[in-house]
């Protein structure tokens, strides 16, 4: 029996890679509980407030896009559109290619991710450089991030090492504050030698036209200090109606994904640099990118893009957690990635079809999400979709006859008692492998069938049990 | 590709167009994510000294205090805004050298860098920094040491009120902290593209 994409993965996954993932999400997931609970009296009360927010924002992105762009041009951003990931990056390099520039530096964004860009501008022969510690890694590895976050939870300090040593940036050391400080030393002078420093947006205020980068290292605010031009590439989801409004969302942002009261650093970007300053871009540029987000925006699960990338269901989930992000094939892993990937793919949706699958649809990711996602609901209309479009879904025991049974009382009660009969018989001998390879691992527990028919029975019968239940 | 935009735009028409009711705007106040029981009845500076300290930056209210722990942490060469340096020059004493033109081509050569704030934030221990009033961007940001020059008066005392004070300056950049990662590891480690060591120096 072929087992489903991401159990295969999970089952070949180092066991460092293994304890790298789980430990790295579980302290983040703790760590935010605490923060959030410690400080408001309802926090989720804020969830639901910024969830409503954002939904709003979703369902009126036809006049807040429009809006937006006439702010942004009143202070002096060129905009640009694009509708797929080809007309992104044929964007950037047709604003470098304008002002004679070779050299780019990159702070974090996920749409570039998304659309490849760096290795795009490479191709191009453009130096691109990512300024952000673990997107650096990534990028001399030749690896993908494998958290919204954290892109390099799944490696380990010696294995940096070992990559900081191959590309020339000293000796073997495998000191964190070592590795930290040759990237600083490193990249400052990247910086200062650039011609275009490209981020993302966190947030952008529809009513000032105001974009806002959260960044703990300083990697954007170098990018932004040190060059001439900046560029912000930008997908349409990411508006909020008014500045007002990141009162309450910026605080949501990084208690949830890194379980700080704020990020180190929050910027407010409205438009280039002011007259007298020296330092600083003197055009700014900012792209909307569609690539697939209008197809999710008409879809049954456009809830996703309130989607504000902070992690924290990836943290808390159990699958994420014993996977890995690289499971998931897709730049968003984790919960939120197992229903925007899919429909990001378009008209290839089955590609990435099991990725809803790959839950026990246990809320978690819901519990802990800032705005409030219902992704077990989104979970399960697309797992939905799947079988109205009939994809074929490997991995997956025949449920046929359980079907058949489940829906005639009278063969459903003889099945119970006869089930008694697995308590006697050699399980880990029959020829199921689903079983046989569920049972390699674990105990199947006695069979008690018809236990909760005979418990609810007895319960309705008991005077004032129906106010109890819930 | 302004082709792209029409398309985009009318795409999103399209997606939004069967639906019968849109999600209206929650009627709410910022008021709900404020850290009330930090702040209630204390003085603003006493809560930003506090609340810097636990994001590692630290607070100063004496000029002299300044020119101490710079010289302790052997940061002697730096760079202060012209415009602050007449006021701080005389708490200078022998052995520092101080530039007030910021040289972008040596950009190591500087351990320290002083220049104004707008403003800062009681709740979260921050420094807010403008275009307007920062007389570089990069000699905030380069070297080891940043010293962010706070007016007493200046200190909001959230998040939101301050959201609400960003104003007209096109570039507005709030400071929490010295610069860090746990990229590797999860381990904390300060100074990584900005300051490893972020000091406000609190003035009336």
């Amino acid at each position: 029996m072929k087992f489903q994409q991401i159990d295969q993965f999970a089952a070949e996954l180092k066991a460092d890679t293994r304890a790298a993932v789980y430990d790295g999400s579980k302290k983040g997931h703790e760590k935010r509980t605490k923060l959030l609970f410690d400080e408001f009296p309802d926090p989720n009360h804020l969830r639901r407030v910024a969830g409503k927010i954002k939904q709003h924002v979703v369902e009126n992105l036809d006049t807040y896009l429009p809006a937006v762009e006439a702010k942004m041009k009143a202070n002096g951003v060129q905009v640009h559109w694009a509708a797929t990931a080809d007309a992104a990056n044929a964007a950037v390099l047709g604003i470098m290619r304008a002002r004679g520039a070779t050299k780019i530096v990159k702070a974090k964004t996920m749409v570039s991710e998304e659309t490849e860009l760096a290795h795009f501008l490479e191709k191009e022969g453009i130096e691109t450089l990512e300024t952000d510690l673990g997107e650096f890694i990534v990028q001399i590895d030749h690896d993908h991030p494998s958290h919204i976050v954290k892109p390099i939870i799944h490696k380990n300090r010696r294995e940096i090492a070992r990559s900081f040593e191959r590309e020339g940036l000293g000796a073997y050391n495998d000191d964190p504050e070592t590795i930290t400080r040759r990237a600083r030393t490193f990249l400052r002078h990247k910086y200062l030698e650039a011609d275009v420093g490209l981020t993302g947006a966190n947030f952008v205020s529809v009513e000032s036209g105001r974009i806002v980068l959260v960044t703990n290292e300083g990697n954007s605010r170098f990018c932004l200090a040190a060059t001439k031009c900046h560029i912000a590439m930008i997908g349409i989801e990411k508006l909020v109606p008014r500045d007002y409004d990141l009162g309450l969302l910026l605080n949501l942002l990084a208690r949830s994904g890194t379980a700080q009261e704020v990020t180190v650093y929050t910027e407010f970007i409205s438009g280039p640099k002011s007259a007298a300053q020296p330092d600083g871009p003197e055009e700014m540029h900012v792209i909307f990118v569609d690539n697939g987000r209008t197809e999710v925006l008409a879809s049954e699960c456009r809830d996703i893009l309130r989607c504000i990338r902070c992690g924290a269901c990836l943290n808390v989930c159990p699958v994420y957690r014993q996977a890995s992000g690289h499971a998931y094939r897709s730049v968003y892993p984790g919960p939120v990635g197992a229903v925007l990937s899919p429909l990001l793919m378009g008209e290839k949706f089955a590609e990435k079809a099991d990725l809803p699958k790959a839950s026990s649809l246990c809320g978690a990711c819901n519990e802990v999400c800032p705005v409030n996602i219902p992704i077990p609901d989104l979970l399960l209309r697309l797992r939905n979709k799947a079988k109205e479009e009939n994809i074929p879904s490997p991995g997956t025991p025949p449920m046929g006859a359980w079907a058949l049974l489940a829906s005639q009382p009278t063969a459903w009660r003889a099945a119970l008692w006869g089930g008694k009969a697995i308590n006697y018989l050699p399980t880990n001998l029959l020829p199921i492998p689903a079983l046989r390879a569920w049972e390699a691992k674990r105990t199947l527990p006695a069979w008690r069938g018809g236990e909760f028919r005979k418990w609810m029975k007895g319960r309705a019968r008991t005077p004032g049990a129906s106010a109890k239940t819930t | 590709m302004s082709d792209d935009r029409e398309s985009i735009l009318s795409r999103v028409r399209g997606a939004l167009a069967p639906l019968r009711e849109r999600a209206a705007m929650p009627d709410y106040t910022t008021e709900i994510a404020v850290m009330r029981n930090l702040l209630a009845g204390r003085d603003a500076l006493a809560v930003f000294s506090e609340r810097i300290k636990r994001v590692n930056g630290i607070a100063l209210t004496d000029p002299a205090a300044l020119v101490e722990k710079l010289r302790a942490g052997g940061w002697l060469h730096g760079y202060c805004d012209p415009a602050l340096w007449p006021t701080l020059a005389p708490h200078f004493g022998e052995g520092f050298k101080v530039e007030t033109v910021f040289d972008r081509t040596r950009v190591d050569d500087y351990a320290f860098g002083i220049t104004r704030a707008a403003g800062a934030i009681a709740e979260t221990g921050t420094v807010i920094l403008d275009d307007v009033t920062t007389s570089s961007r990069l000699a905030a940001l380069a070297p080891w040491v940043h010293v962010a020059v706070v007016n007493r008066a200046q200190i909001f005392s959230d998040l939101p009120q301050a959201v609400a004070a960003l104003g007209a300056d096109s570039n507005v950049i709030w400071c929490t902290g010295p610069s860090k990662t746990a990229d590797v590891e999860g381990i904390l480690i300060e100074g990584v593209h900005g300051p490893g060591v972020q000091i406000a120096l609190v003035v009336d």
